[in-house]
């Protein structure tokens, strides 16, 4: 049985970003980048997957520049068998329709029969990829899942509605599955584990004719309206001014 | 321009998201038409007369991917809209990306505004703003709930009922309900919430001495329940409870839309967040930044003096 999941790095959201000269995107050199939390429940379900099978492949691939290895690493210290590099620096710049074309470029004569993606990136919160993909590969898909069984081809999910209401759906492979928060305990890649990596194939490709259908016309910082009156010092100060705060406003 | 809104029903109810896509479809478009998969006992009503293509839960079932999208392939074949609106829920999110791929149409997913003719989406947790452009049509836009405020109108649609049927690899075996409450947040007056900041499970102690201190209820955000050291009915969120205290105080909680679309009404927001630029300030009166290991204590000290 094959299996892919999709793994995308992205920024830290505690970091500070500032917008680069042209307006167009942020500067990247001095923000930490760690893969989609989303994904790690993709590749956590992947891997349960893949070992709960005899004989089963299970390949990691993401798009983006050289930084992306580490996530890939992270997936394979995970327990994926193998990765794909689809080589292209300026990620930011791809829509969700190239990307998903770039990973069905990768994808169509590979005969996955599961894939997971995340059910969206942390700092595009497009939601997209995963969905496009199953439809450019002309398979079944699920979105948000939170629950996820395979019992002799058959799938059974969970699928994550709003107010914690769940819909439960059958489905035949090949199949993708786009993964919610919460649908398992993403594993910590142990040190061996994390060595024995270091010796799983990753393989490169490149992306040459991105088949993206929106650009971006620019990025900003949020007008501020209103907002927080924002208080530092030290904490018996602080604590005085919140307890002053509730009293003013009846609370206390 | 012209726009395609499309209604989202769940066990035959209409539900609100779509007059919100109504009014801001309203902004830039000349001309509306809308799509429903749903039960004609509860149709959408406008301010005027619009054109509705119409296929009935009896026929075409709860939300089925493959019924939906063709039929909705249907209505957009034949009427050419530039724009397509859905809600950025779990229907939207999940047919907009399959409207995308057959029809090779460029995707703007949760949509907060529109701005200079073109479409405004936060990025990276609301600390920043994208706005994205395409040359090619449809082009297709899911909207944040809450971006657009609509109400329902007294006029009732001209309907044009679609009976194609389509094959589906989907079996939908049914609903499950989220699990049962032993806490409703919903009304209580004052809430101290917890969020991933706590940073491990024995850290939500910390955060309960500030609840009883202020004599409220403990909420706290997604990750805190999906780690198993909350019960579900604390969440607060889209997934989880809304809630309206008088009083809402978010402790390591970075406020993330899906955590504000839950607490937004709150008359009184308190943060406590290491992060000075935590999207949560958007909402809050007060950001104190600090540790809230260590600012907690202190100010529970403070409110038992
Ligand atoms: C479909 C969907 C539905 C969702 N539904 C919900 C929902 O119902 N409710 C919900 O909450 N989320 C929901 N989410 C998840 C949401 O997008 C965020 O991932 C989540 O709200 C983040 O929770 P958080 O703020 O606790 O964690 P983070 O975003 O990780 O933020 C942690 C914060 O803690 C601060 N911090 C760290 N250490 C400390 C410290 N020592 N002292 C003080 N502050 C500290 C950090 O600066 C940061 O701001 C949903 C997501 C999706 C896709
Ligand atoms: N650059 C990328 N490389 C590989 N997979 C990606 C990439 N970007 C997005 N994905 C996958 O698509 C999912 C949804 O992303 P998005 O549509 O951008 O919100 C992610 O959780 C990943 O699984």
């Amino acid at each position: 049985m094959n299996i892919l999941v999709c793994v995308k790095q992205v920024p830290d959201l505690e970091a500070k970003f500032k917008i680069n000269p042209d307006g167009k995107w942020f500067a990247e050199d001095e923000i930490a980048f760690k893969m989609n939390e989303y994904d790690e429940y993709a590749v956590e379900e992947a891997v349960k997957l893949r070992e709960s099978i005899p004989d089963g492949n299970l390949v990691v691939v993401s798009i983006g520049p050289e930084r992306v290895k580490e996530a890939i690493k992270k997936a394979l210290a995970m327990g994926c068998d193998s990765g794909v590099h689809i080589k292209y620096d300026k990620e930011n710049e791809l829509d969700s329709f190239a990307k998903a074309y770039a990973i069905y470029q990768y994808a169509k004569d590979k005969n996955f029969d599961i894939i997971f993606t995340g059910m969206q990136s942390q700092d595009k919160g497009s939601a997209q990829v995963g969905i496009i993909l199953a439809e450019l590969l002309g398979i079944a898909s699920v979105s948000t899942i939170v629950d996820f069984k395979f019992n002799n081809g058959e799938i059974e999910v969970k699928k994550e509605l709003e107010g914690g209401k769940k819909s439960v759906v059958k489905l035949k492979t090949p199949a993708l599955l786009t993964c919610q928060l919460g649908l398992n305990t993403p594993r910590y890649p142990t040190l061996p584990n994390i060595m024995k990596a270091k010796k799983k194939p990753i393989e490169e490709l490149t992306l040459d004719n991105p088949q993206n259908l929106c650009v971006i016309d620019k990025i900003s910082y949020p007008e501020k309206k209103g907002g927080a009156v924002i208080l530092e010092g030290n904490p018996k100060d602080l604590a005085q001014k919140v307890v002053s705060f509730l009293k003013e406003n009846g609370i206390l | 321009m012209k726009t395609l809104i499309v209604a989202e029903y769940r066990e035959g109810n209409l539900l609100d998201s779509i007059y919100e896509s109504y009014s801001f479809a309203k902004i830039f478009s000349d001309e509306i038409i809308c799509f429903a998969v749903g039960s004609e006992s509860a149709l959408p009503e406008f301010d005027k007369t619009i054109k509705l293509y119409f296929s009935g839960i009896d026929r075409s079932g709860e939300y089925n991917p493959d019924v939906h999208k063709n039929l909705l392939k249907t209505v957009i074949d034949k009427e050419s809209p530039d724009i397509v609106v859905m809600p950025h829920s779990s229907y939207g999110w999940d047919l907009a990306p399959r409207l995308s791929a057959l029809l090779k149409a460029p995707m703007i997913s949760e949509a907060i505004g529109y701005q200079d003719n073109k479409f405004v989406k936060p990025v990276c947790n609301n600390k920043l703003r994208l706005v994205l452009t395409t040359d090619k049509k449809p082009l297709i836009v899911t909207l944040q709930s809450g971006a657009a405020q609509g109400e329902k109108g007294s006029v009732k649609p001209d309907m044009i009922k679609l009976d194609e049927s389509y094959e589906t690899r989907y079996n939908f075996i049914g609903y499950e309900e989220a699990e049962k409450k032993d806490v409703d947040l919903t009304k209580a007056q004052i809430i101290v919430s917890a969020g991933r900041g706590v940073g491990k499970k024995e850290n939500i102690a910390i955060v309960e001495t500030l609840a009883q201190a202020l004599g409220g209820e403990l909420g706290s955000s997604r990750p805190v329940v999906d780690a198993g050291w909350l019960p579900h009915s604390r969440q607060v969120g889209t997934t989880g409870q809304t809630v309206a205290p008088k009083l809402y105080v978010a402790c390591g909680i970075s406020g993330a839309i899906q955590h504000l679309a839950g607490m937004k009404k709150a008359e009184k927001v308190i943060a406590i967040n290491t992060d000075k630029d935590a999207p949560i300030a958007e909402v809050a009166d007060l950001l104190v930044v600090a540790d809230l290991t260590q600012f907690i204590p202190v100010l529970v000290d403070s409110l038992k003096k």
